[in-house]
């Protein structure tokens, strides 16, 4: 309390600060907005500076024809398909770093087994060897077991994760033993105790974790370029970059407009629906 | 309902032993209080009971079945922890019936067993609360609550109330007894604070760097101390511990001969505590005590003074006896309340 008093106690400092907000949110917003007017002008409108700051008319036309396969040089897969894509892999990343990570941490914390502290260094060591650095090798395991062109082969390679492991493990050792032991007395065994006690607590973390993870594979490049061949396939970043041409005459820059428009709502959506659950749980900390 | 004996049990972290060969023998329905100063091994003795650490070596057996190899779960005990280790995402009747859900208690009879446990800790407007929106009191009767409705063979609690205020305590102090009078399972509680351990044991084991010293009701820890370790755990202020000497017939303390048969030859420890001490007569052998402090508490105060020879004593006198800074007066020990120790061993002669 006392820094908002410090702060914004005067009149003339609280315009201040609305006024490099508002600067704020225009520096940030406009090129989305601008992108979004784009998306509703026809490709000779764009190609024809200056834009109009105002939607056009073309906008219904522009989606349906995005979605319904009118791209070419992405051999005519609709938008529709390459989100469904990029949900999927963005999801199953996700999912999967935090299922693992979740196990991992689990079983470095609250167990104890023969090579315990190796299995931990072994999975901190890997925070240093990023995707880029075993890209090779990865994708020659990705050939060997026909995971080219597959969800599988899109998901699997991203989703061992260090950073996942290493915040569960600091979290999971906030926990008090105590916790853990009343819940054997209670009878609880392993699997109980993740199940009812743990992933409860954990909740907001894995909001948290989720939201990130989401958008991390969402915006994945690298990967997903080397291990599709096939256009339908492909994540919705990659067909961005397939639409572009070097000459702009020979891209659709009206239909690239639609696609990023819609390639940034989900993790929007995202962000929105999941930042009230971890807001909610900020604010109910558990003693 | 069952008895819980301890046969030479010891517990070694890493070769270093810290429970060095206790035994115990706890009747069924009865109330054993562990006391003792921090780090003696209380927690690890009650964790060896309840299953949560492993027994190095030694047995314990709980209603006549050796549970050393079993799970806590195995062993029919409820334990209360110090922090109470609510589980923070479940309500209070959640908290409750966790452990008979894990049971498989048929939905009705956790129901009926909650509600009852409620009724008797007072719980049944707070069945719906979570655990941060219970205060410090609260938590503690959800904690004994959560014990109560598994209906155990046998109680394990770990210093439950030492996060409450003084006031609390007393009042926490009361019910437990009375819980534990009317559901009358076998109990074993851990404290460091005495007065907790002289009024709720019926049996008070007082421990000191792993060993139990003395186990015995509290009346007989208090007046016959085993060694001179529970002489001065028990009893506030501390007993006093005058440097002694035998003479047959007769003992030498702090230059007086004292009319109290003691070995002769020996060195000895005299223990009289403050309030076996009284104004001396005219006729009779007592101390000369320089006071140099005094705590007045209303009903009694202390006298904190020394001898000639520099011994320590205390005094405890009435709260309106004339007992003031830098008086001199003469004590005399009551002859009665006397307590020997040997001077090297620390037992009781
Ligand atoms: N996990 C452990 N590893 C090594 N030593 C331990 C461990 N747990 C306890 N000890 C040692 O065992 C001894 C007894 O500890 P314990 O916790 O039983 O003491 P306590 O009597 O309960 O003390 P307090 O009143 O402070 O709770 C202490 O000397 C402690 O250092
Ligand atoms: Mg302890």
């Amino acid at each position: 309390m006392a820094e908002h008093e410090m702060i914004g106690t005067s009149r003339q400092s609280r315009i201040m600060a609305h006024f490099l907000l508002v600067i704020g949110v225009i520096v940030v917003a406009f090129p989305i907005w601008y992108v979004f007017v784009a998306s509703t002008h026809p490709l000779q409108q764009i190609l024809r500076p200056p834009l109009p700051l105002l939607p056009g008319a073309e906008g219904p036309s522009n989606y349906a024809r995005a979605l319904s396969g009118d791209i070419g040089r992405i051999g005519g897969v609709g938008v529709d398909r390459l989100l469904l894509n990029t949900a999927v892999v963005a999801f199953g990343i996700a999912v999967g770093k935090i299922v693992i990570s979740m196990a991992s941490a689990y079983a470095i914390v609250f167990f104890r087994f023969p090579l315990r502290m190796v299995c931990f260094w072994m999975i901190f060591i890997t925070l240093m060897l990023p995707v880029e650095v075993r890209i090779l090798p990865t994708y020659k395991v990705m050939v060997d077991l026909h995971l080219i062109d597959t969800y599988a082969g899109l998901i699997l390679p991203l989703v061992a994760s260090a950073t996942g492991t290493l915040l569960f493990r600091q979290f999971f050792m906030t926990i008090p033993n105590e916790l853990m032991e009343a819940a054997r007395v209670d009878g609880a065994g392993p699997w109980r105790f993740f199940k009812d006690i743990l992933l409860p607590l954990s909740a907001t973390n894995i909001a948290a974790l989720f939201v990130i993870l989401f958008i991390y594979g969402w915006t994945q490049y690298l990967w997903p370029l080397l291990v599709t061949n096939s256009n339908s396939m492909n994540t919705i970043v990659i067909a961005l970059r397939k639409m572009i041409s070097f000459a702009d005459a020979d891209t659709p820059w009206d239909l690239v407009m639609v696609t990023c428009v819609l390639a940034i709502l989900p993790p929007i959506l995202v962000v929105v629906l999941m930042q009230r659950w971890f807001v909610k749980g900020l604010v109910e900390t558990e003693k | 309902m069952a008895e819980i004996s301890l046969r030479d049990v010891r517990k070694s972290y890493s070769g270093l032993e810290v429970i060095h060969g206790v035994d115990l023998e706890i009747a069924d329905g009865e109330f054993v209080v562990i006391v003792g100063p921090s780090g003696c091994g209380k927690s690890t003795l009650l964790r060896m009971v309840a299953g949560l650490e492993e027994i190095t070596a030694g047995e314990i057996a709980i209603g006549g079945r050796v549970v050393n190899r079993l799970e806590p779960r195995e062993r029919d005990i409820a334990m209360v922890f110090q922090n109470y280790a609510l589980y923070p995402h479940m309500t209070v009747r959640e908290n409750m019936a966790y452990g008979l859900r894990i049971a498989k208690l048929s939905k009705a009879e956790i129901e009926e067993r909650v509600a009852r446990s409620a009724k008797m800790l007072e719980l049944g407007q707070l069945l719906d609360r979570k655990p941060r929106q219970l205060s410090g009191g609260q938590r503690q009767r959800v904690a004994m609550g959560r014990a109560l409705v598994r209906n155990p063979a046998a109680f394990l609690l770990d210093e439950p109330l030492s996060n409450l205020d003084a006031k609390l305590r007393v009042q926490m102090r009361l019910q437990i007894k009375e819980l534990q009078r009317t559901v009358r399972t076998t109990s074993i509680y851990v404290t460091h604070d005495q007065v907790e351990a002289m009024t709720l044991a019926d049996r008070l084991v007082v421990m000191n760097a792993g060993v139990a010293e003395q186990i015995a009701t509290p009346a007989e820890i208090y007046d016959r101390p085993a060694t001179t370790f529970v002489a001065g755990f028990i009893g506030s202020p501390a007993m006093n511990m005058l440097p002694a000497r035998g003479l047959g017939d007769a003992l030498e303390v702090a230059g007086q001969r004292l009319a109290v048969p003691a070995p002769a030859g020996r060195d000895l420890i005299l223990g009289i505590r403050p309030e076996h001490l009284h104004p001396a007569g005219p006729e009779e052998p007592g101390f000369e005590l320089h006071v140099q402090a005094v705590e007045w508490l209303g009903a009694d105060a202390f006298a904190h003074g020394s001898l000639a020879d520099g011994t320590d004593l205390v005094l405890r006198t009435p709260g309106k006896a004339p007992v003031r800074e830098r008086d001199r007066l003469k004590v005399a020990p009551d002859a009665a309340a006397l307590h020997l120790f040997d001077a090297g061993t620390g037992r009781r002669l």
